[in-house]
């Protein structure tokens, strides 16, 4: 098992890490009992994610997930965030070994458990 | 004046990277590197004495007298016979050859429904055939732990039944290090057995019917070698699995020791060799390798590589507990191998600890199974009643005889940025 660059850099570095305090909506997903929790924070402005932020406990690639995922939906309208599938950030990311895939379905869950509640 | 400050700059920044390039190894659990003796050793059966030891020209002959060394080295560290002796491609073959073996062999004696006793904190190189033998109808008991990851004794006892034939207990845990009492246990197995095979005499004749068969003891001491007595005689073993790689021994080269008597089937047949216990053309190099590293094992030697690792480890242990709070050391110091140092770090999973050490050059390896493929936590954490959310968080540093202070001080200095990071990420841990 090893990880692309392009996963690494985001774990060494990631993008939007942080806690949007006035957030719109926030969305949390995972389980410590399974090693893994994420917290999607959005700003909505004119139907379009104008700020995201992420928390994230988990192994590197799900940090690196949060990363990218935030990067890409960044700027877009609520219906395009929509459509970023786990198979675009696994793409994203140059690849994700086999046993991680399920990190990138967290991130997307994460995003749509916000959005969810932004609609509410 | 200026000229200087660059040479400065461009001085300070060389230093930066020879440390950030600094390569340490702090996972001996995993495998060790060859020492260099034990490669001298081999090199020449690579490609001078490079013969098949089944041929009987010279060729063959140089290369068995190899073989014949190695076998005699293995056999004086576990002072027992060279003949006792089977070489394997390492222990997880060794493990799959001890529990397979005897039961098939037992079975072929006529014994019904053979019961096993083995524990949860195996490695899976016993859990795993253990598990599909019960799928084939053998029984297997699987004992607890204590806190500390050490097998109670008392539950050993009461798990024996009229048809246990096997029990297997690993010597050293791969993970924590716990340090299981395979002497104490050898004894209770022999007095069980004793004690059957009295009775068996005061009965007459021709009403007693067969006689009792034995309880053999199994250990795979793969972790423990480096650090604790291999002689069989003492630990009260039936059988041994050894691996080369974890002794500075090269890797694909293992040794089953199966005392006189012990009844086993080969698991792999062919061309006869080790008796027609383990057919294959013998691994002339590894096998040079492996009793070359065994030999380096002696008394004196382990203990002084015991006090110098025990002094890393405490060195560890302690710049770990005082510079980065909520942390919880797994490992028992009062009953492991010297080398384990096996941490939870709460509120970070342990994996992404992993990668930021080996961004930095730091190797280490993590307690939850996450990283290798699996994504439960720990079987043997989980047996030790550690709480999976805690499991999760572990890492495992395993030292050895190269390692050094300033390895220890360049990790005691990185981690805790490392942890405080990784911590401010978690939604759920407290800021």
């Amino acid at each position: 098992m090893s990880y692309s660059k392009k996963v690494l850099k985001h774990f060494k570095n990631p993008h939007n890490q942080g806690v949007i305090k006035n957030a719109d909506a926030v969305g949390k997903v995972g389980n410590p009992t399974c090693g893994d929790v994420m917290k999607i924070y959005i700003k909505v402005k004119d139907n379009k994610i104008k700020n995201i932020k992420f928390e994230t406990l988990g192994c590197a690639a799900a940090i690196a997930v949060s990363s990218a995922l935030t990067d890409m939906v960044k700027g877009k309208t609520i219906e395009e965030a929509l459509k970023v599938t786990k198979d675009k950030i696994v793409k994203d990311l140059g690849g994700l070994p086999p046993v991680k895939i399920h990190c990138s379905m967290l991130g997307v869950e994460a995003l749509h458990e916000a959005i969810k509640n932004y609609k509410k | 004046m200026e000229f200087n400050k660059i040479i400065r700059i461009r001085v300070a920044r060389y230093a930066l990277r020879v440390t950030r390039y600094m390569s340490i190894y702090f996972d001996h659990s995993a495998t060790t590197p060859v020492d260099k003796k034990v490669l001298k050793e081999m090199m020449p059966y690579f490609n001078e004495k490079f013969g098949n030891p089944s041929s009987i020209h010279s060729f063959g002959q140089a290369a068995m007298a190899g073989v014949d060394k190695g076998r005699e080295q293995v056999a004086e560290f576990l002072n027992c016979e060279p003949e006792e002796i089977i070489f394997t491609s390492g222990a997880t073959e060794s493990d799959n050859l001890a529990l397979r073996g005897v039961i098939s062999a037992v079975k072929r004696q006529g014994a019904k429904k053979p019961h096993v006793i083995t524990t949860l904190i195996e490695h899976d190189a016993v859990l795993q055939p253990c598990l599909e033998m019960e799928k084939e109808g053998v029984e297997i008991t699987f004992l607890p732990v204590k806190p500390n990851g050490v097998v109670d004794l008392e539950k050993l006892k009461k798990a024996i039944k009229d048809n246990t034939v096997l029990v297997s207990v690993m010597y050293v845990n791969s993970e924590v290090g716990s340090i299981q009492p395979i002497r104490e246990i050898g004894k209770i197995i022999e007095k069980v057995n004793r004690n059957k095979l009295n009775e068996w005499k005061k009965g007459r004749t021709k009403d007693r019917g067969e006689k009792p068969r034995p309880i053999y003891f199994h250990t795979d001491a793969t972790q423990a070698l480096n650090f604790l007595p291999g002689n069989t005689k003492y630990l009260h073993v039936d059988l041994l699995s050894l691996s080369g790689h974890k002794i500075y021994g090269p890797k694909g080269v293992g040794a089953l020791f199966v005392k006189k008597d012990v009844p086993l089937k080969a698991i792999q047949l062919g061309g006869h060799h080790e008796k027609n216990l383990r057919s294959g053309t013998l691994n002339v190099p590894g096998i040079v390798g492996l009793g070359a590293a065994i030999s380096l094992l002696d008394e004196e030697t382990v203990k002084n590589n015991n006090a110098k690792i025990a002094k890393l480890r405490n060195m560890l242990v302690d710049g770990i507990k005082k510079n980065i709070p909520d942390v919880i050391l797994n490992t028992d110091r009062e009953n492991s191998t010297p080398g384990h140092a096996h941490f939870s770090f709460l509120g970070v999973e342990g994996e992404s600890i992993l990668i930021a050490l080996d961004l930095e050059g730091i190797a280490v390896s993590t307690g939850s199974a996450c990283a290798s493929g699996s994504l439960k936590a720990s079987h043997v954490l989980l047996a030790m009643g550690i709480k999976k959310e805690i499991a999760h968080n572990s890492i495992r540093f395993s030292l050895g005889k190269n390692n050094t202070e300033a390895e220890i001080k360049r990790v005691i200095k990185i981690l805790p940025s490392i942890i405080r990071k990784l911590r401010g990420m978690n939604p759920d841990y407290k800021k």
